[in-house]
């Protein structure tokens, strides 16, 4: 018992503490590591991705993977992008639309036609792709400028990016359903086990509805800023970002089985991984190595190698733990 | 009990679900060739056949592999990986950018062997986390997803390797008596794997673990044993599929050899009639899912329908697919 | 008196794809009262809960809750109206807290949002009845089974309930966690909650129970007061057996030769794994069949998987053929020449989308092939006899086997270990769920087999089975071998004695 707890506050501490090795280990190594610039151009850019994985973590929490968000943040986008001359609001609310409904569909393949999440995302996966190609007619959808929809990605709000705000907006808002409603609870406990919640009386069916309408709704905010952020909706941007998320999420310590997670340990999870990536451009700018951008694709894999032998070796040691 | 047992039989050819699931694949070719015949212009000629024929086959390929896993109750999201990762290994080996070899001959072979082989270890690799450790084979062959991609991209430094090698070339452009190799190779290997599945003690003993693992264990099947080998098959058809993309292309890009191709297989799987719970598999019928994807693509691009919208009903086809296996199976 | 009805069930019919599981089944529990079920696996117990939580809704009959028409069809309004249930398997969240264990689905709120603090405290509190004190903000999993079960009890009476229906809450607590369990029945009791008890320990029903209601076959056969009626009556009620009952052959098993019985063949020492395994010692020699009998729980299935090398023993020691035997896997069974036909049909049995050849042939088929490939015609060969052998009723060896009925697809296991031609075979329930016919033949089936030389186990739950098909019986008693009875020994007075009592003089053989 002893040891699955080691292992569990490993899980759930653990990916803190690399988090802050790796910044005291950039802090004393480069420069301007900690400059002004570097933390603000690394907030904008991950933002995206940490609300994707937010996303993510819920569906995942629930026991469901939803592979489709990396092309919902795309197709987000372009419909932002194109509803972005209505005014800047329009343009999110049309972004956050698409999601939502791409998460509805996913809603309504897992809960209603009762088929297997992978797929079912896996097919909106491209579906999603396919309407973004279509709508944005193969290239890319410049924004309006006029609008001012540009500045919910460039500009900064109290001298932090607004990206950077909106994520944390999220991340505060998901902490609290996840905490402090019953919802939230019950998100975990569909994840644990399904048959026990309904036979506790939780609506296990609309809890799942909510998980991947969520998890659209914020990979359409995603696109939102993605568009606002390049300047343009970007139909085949997008590819690779279900499983930057689901390693982020796991390597917060949500287990992939469901039933156990925590949002803060997502947003250090992608932190974690945004930062490798931000280190190992400093190390090549020092010159000593010239690790390449592929790398962080490698030592992604690695960490989420690590972290998964982990937690089979804690599900393996609390079924041991039940049987005695 | 007999009763009700005749009943049931009876009852079956009934079913129009169960017909579908049976048929339904077939049947949709049949039909996609007869439209194709009476609306697509030049469609019956020998051209469109080779062009749709040596698109499917690298799908083909790895979705051989992947249908044995699925059988198993599995499933290999690495394959994509592994193809870069063999497309990128074989020509630094035949290109002599690792060890000069001489003869260009002992060289493209030494390329093939070892690259499939690497293929085939990460495969095991796969296969050890998932017997070993029993990791979801989902989230096991993640990390190679994730981190198979980075290795062929390390390895090339990102950069594109291009070749003139028809000795090695020959396995993506030749012709054997006018039918592309490739095309050889894909039929070679969907007849193998069709007869172990169905004439081999190794092809029961991975249905019955899709079927049922516990029993398949309380009747002295080694699991594990089975699993380690039907990943490194997974591991091996990818590596293969690898060389032929690079062949045909004359170059080898890690960032773009296989990218999607898991969706692709897993897709024709799916649609081919396997179960994706495992249990039942049909190595022709992978063959006729990834022909039938194919052909609706081309007919939708054949007539004028945008790839993008190619795309959209793909993912129409493999939700309708596995919709139909789920409701024959209710019965 | 009728006031005193808490709860009535009567006429309660229900079928599952036409197979009835309930027939005019009826019961009832007065306010306050402890209320015992009984009866053997299939009897209808399990499934008569489940009506009455809402969780199946039945085909037929009236209930009536409270003195008002009970017509609820869903586990949750059956708990806001007062049912609880503490099912068999604890149906809890590990991976949660222990207070989001008890209070998920009616959480106390603060401003819209969860007072955990309260729901702690109120944790806390329920928890304190059963004398347990734990950090409820842990997650379950972390705790052993018993605190598990407490927990799922603590869930089950915060709800204001008027009836706790508790599906045998003792099977995973030990002696002095069965006590504060029974202190807690006698509290609610005071309280005027009544208590629906489930177990198959009879000394339990005595230290806490008032009446007890005895099912058989989907219907009920007695309800006594507990004073009334004896362990021995309540065992016989629950085999559908009257003592002294007139002579005659209930089952297939015609008299054996008992001159074909040969040399012991296994024999296991001492045998324990844990609670449901403590001290099983047994032997079996070729050509005998040996019956384990014993209610449910008793740690029959568990000793045969030891058997078999499913599970590890954590002490004793068995010998096969003259030689220590400790398998590590099935397949080292196998090896050895056991077959082991599960009581689980489904989940452990027939892969149902295969064919009934392949089904047969799944343990085999290394054996009939060269080099790795099948040797078909040999395979079909096999298959056709044992088909034709064991009369399997199918459109051929190419059905899927999941079409066959329960019986044939038992016959298809059969074959599967016959087809090894194994030295020992143990059947575990061998009969159940089969419909009359094909239960005769299967048992004459194992009586032939018997007959030609094979070691079988049987474990059966029918008495009748144990007692005209088994050369010696074996009585276990809470994981405990404590009887042996030769064939002319084992009556039914004595079995049942030795299952409800399991203080019957055992028979201590010379050969061991």
């Amino acid at each position: 018992m002893t040891r699955s707890r080691l292992i569990s506050l490993l899980g759930s501490y653990g990916v803190v503490l690399a988090l802050l090795l790796l910044i005291l280990f950039g802090w004393a190594r480069y420069d301007n590591f900690l400059g002004f610039f570097n933390i603000t151009s690394v907030l904008r850019y991950n933002s995206m991705f940490a609300l994707v994985a937010l996303g993510m973590c819920f569906v995942i929490m629930t026991g469901g993977i939803d592979l489709s968000v990396g092309s919902t943040a795309a197709l987000g986008s372009v419909v932002a992008a194109l509803a972005s001359s209505h005014g800047a609001w329009i343009g999110l609310g049309a972004g956050v639309g698409a999601g939502l409904c791409v998460g509805l569909v996913n809603a309504m393949l897992v809960t209603r036609l009762r088929i297997m999440p992978f797929v079912a995302t896996l097919a909106m996966m491209l579906a999603a792709s396919g309407t973004a190609l279509l709508f944005a007619e193969n290239q890319s959808v410049s924004v309006s400028y006029e609008s001012g929809f540009t500045s919910i990605g460039q500009d900064n709000f109290l001298g932090f990016p607004i990206p950077a705000w909106i994520a944390i907006a999220a991340y505060v808002v998901g902490w609290v359903v996840l905490n402090y409603t019953s919802t939230g609870r019950g998100i975990l406990a569909v994840g644990g086990n399904e048959d026990a919640t309904r036979l506790m009386g939780l609506p296990a069916d609309r809890i799942k509805c909510l998980v991947y309408l969520a998890s659209g709704g914020l990979a359409g905010l995603a696109g939102v800023i993605l568009a606002s952020q390049f300047g343009a909706g970007q139909p085949i941007e997008g590819v690779g970002w279900e499983l930057f998320a689901i390693a982020a999420v796991v390597v917060g310590g949500t287990l992939l089985t469901g039933g156990m997670g925590s949002v803060g340990a997502t947003l250090a999870g992608v932190l974690l991984l945004g930062i490798l990536f931000n280190v190992l451009n400093f190390e090549n700018g020092k010159g000593w190595i010239s690790l390449s951008a592929y790398w962080q694709s490698v030592i992604r894999g690695l960490f989420l190698l690590v972290v998964v032998i982990l937690q089979a070796k804690l599900s393996r040691s609390t079924l041991v733990a039940r049987e005695h | 009990m007999t009763d009700t047992t005749r009943q049931q039989r009876l009852a079956k050819p009934l079913d129009p679900f169960d017909f579908l699931a049976r048929y339904g694949t077939i049947l949709a070719l049949v039909l996609l060739i007869l439209f194709n015949l009476a609306f697509t212009r030049n469609f019956a000629t020998m051209q469109t056949l080779n062009v749709n024929l040596t698109q499917v086959c690298t799908i083909v390929i790895v979705a051989v592999g992947m249908t044995l896993v699925i059988a198993t109750g599995g499933i290999d999201l690495s394959v994509g990986s592994l193809m870069a990762i063999s497309g990128a290994l074989a020509p630094m080996i035949f290109l002599g950018k690792i060890v000069p070899i001489d003869s260009v001959g002992i060289a493209v072979v030494a390329a093939m062997v070892i690259s499939v082989g690497v293929a085939g270890l990460f495969g095991l690799f796969n296969g050890w986390l998932i017997a070993k450790f029993r990791i979801q084979p989902i989230v096991a062959t993640l990390v190679l997803f994730i981190a198979g991609r980075g290795i062929a991209q390390v390895m090339t430094n990102g950069n594109l390797q291009t070749f003139r090698v028809p000795q090695f070339q020959f396995i993506g452009l030749g012709r054997v008596f006018g039918v592309p190799v490739q095309v050889v190779l894909m039929l070679l290997l969907v007849i193998a794997a069709a007869w172990v599945l169905k004439r081999t003690v190794f092809g029961r003993q991975i249905i019955a673990i899709g079927g049922n693992e516990r029993a398949a264990e309380l009747s002295g099947i080694a699991v594990s044993t089975v699993k380690l080998v039907v990943y490194t098959i997974s591991g091996l058809c990818a590596g293969v599929a690898g060389l032929v993309v690079i062949a045909i292309n004359s170059s080898s890009d890690a960032n773009l050899v296989g990218l999607g191709m898991e969706l692709d297989a897993i897709a024709a799987v799916a649609v081919g009639g396997t179960l994706l719970s495992g249990g039942k598999a049909t190595i022709v019928g992978t063959l006729l899912g990834a022909m039938t994807i194919q052909l609706v693509r081309y007919t939708l691009l054949a007539n004028g329908v945008p790839d993008a919208a190619a795309l959209v009903v793909k993912a129409g086809i493999i939700v309708l697919a596995v919709w139909i296996q789920q409701q024959g199976r209710r019965t | 008196m009728n006031d005193d009805i808490l709860l009535s069930m009567t006429g309660i019919d229900k079928r599952f794809a036409g197979i009835p599981a309930l027939s005019g089944a009826s019961f009832a529990v007065g306010r306050g009262e402890v209320h015992a079920l009984i009866g053997q696996n299939g009897a209808g117990k399990s499934t008569l809960i489940k009506v009455l939580t809402g969780y199946y809704r039945r085909d037929a009959g009236d209930v009536a809750f409270d003195g008002k028409p009970f017509e609820v069809f869903s586990p949750q309004l059956a708990q806001a109206s007062g049912i609880s249930t503490i099912y068999q398997e604890i149906n809890l969240v590990p991976y949660r807290s222990i207070t989001e264990n008890i209070c998920l689905g009616r959480e106390a709120r603060h401003y819209g949002l969860l007072d955990w603090k309260r729901m702690h405290k109120e944790a806390e509190t329920l928890l304190r009845r059963f004398n347990v004190r734990v950090d409820v903000d842990r997650p379950l999993m972390e705790f052993n089974t018993a605190t598990q079960q407490m927990v799922a009890i603590a869930r089950a009476i915060g709800f204001s309930a008027k009836l706790v229906v508790m599906d045998e809450p003792t099977s995973s607590l030990d002696d002095r966690e069965v006590t504060v369990l029974f202190d807690v029945i006698r509290q609610l009791k005071q309280e005027g909650v009544s208590v629906v008890f489930v177990s198959h320990k009879l000394d339990e029903l005595y230290e806490v129970c008032d009446r007890v209601t005895i099912m058989r076959d989907g219907r009920t056969v007695k309800t006594a007061a507990m004073t009334e009626i004896d362990k021995i009556g309540l065992v016989s009620s629950m085999l559908g057996r009257t003592i002294n009952r007139a002579e005659g052959h209930a089952t297939a098993f015609s008299d054996r030769d008992e001159k074909k019985i040969g040399k012991v063949l296994l024999s296991a020492q001492n045998l324990s794994i844990n609670r449901t395994v403590q001290d099983v010692s047994f032997d079996v020699r070729s050509g005998e069949i040996a019956g384990f009998a014993g209610l449910l729980g008793a740690g029959r299935t568990e000793t045969a998987r030891l058997v078999f090398g499913i599970d590890r023993p954590r002490a004793g020691i068995m010998h096969y053929d003259g030689q220590q035997f400790d398998p590590r896997s099935p397949a080292d069974a196998i090896a050895a020449g056991m077959g082991f036909c599960t009581e689980d049909r489904k989940s452990e049995g027939i892969v149902p989308e295969m064919s009934v050849a392949e089904n047969m042939m799944l343990a085999l088929m290394p054996k009939v092939s060269k080099s790795g490939v099948i040797d078909e015609k040999a395979q079909r060969k096999i298959v056709e006899r044992f088909i034709r052998q064991l009369d399997i009723k199918c459109s051929g060896p190419d059905q899927k086997v999941r079409e066959l009925s329960g019986g044939n697809q038992q016959k298809v296991l059969l074959g599967r270990w016959l087809a090894m031609n194994p030295t020992l075979l143990i059947l575990d329930e061998p009969t159940r769920g089969i419909d009359v016919g094909a239960k005769g033949e299967i048992q004459s089936l194992i009586k032939s087999l018997a007959d030609r030389g094979l070691a079988v186990l049987m474990i059966s739950s029918e008495l009748e089975e144990v007692i005209e098909g088994a050369d010696r019986v074996f009585v276990l008693r809470e994981g405990i071998t404590v009887a042996e009875f030769d064939r002319n020994q084992a009556t039914e007075d004595v079995l049942m004695s030795a299952m409800a009592h399991g203080n019957a003089p055992r028979i201590v053989e010379a050969a061991s």
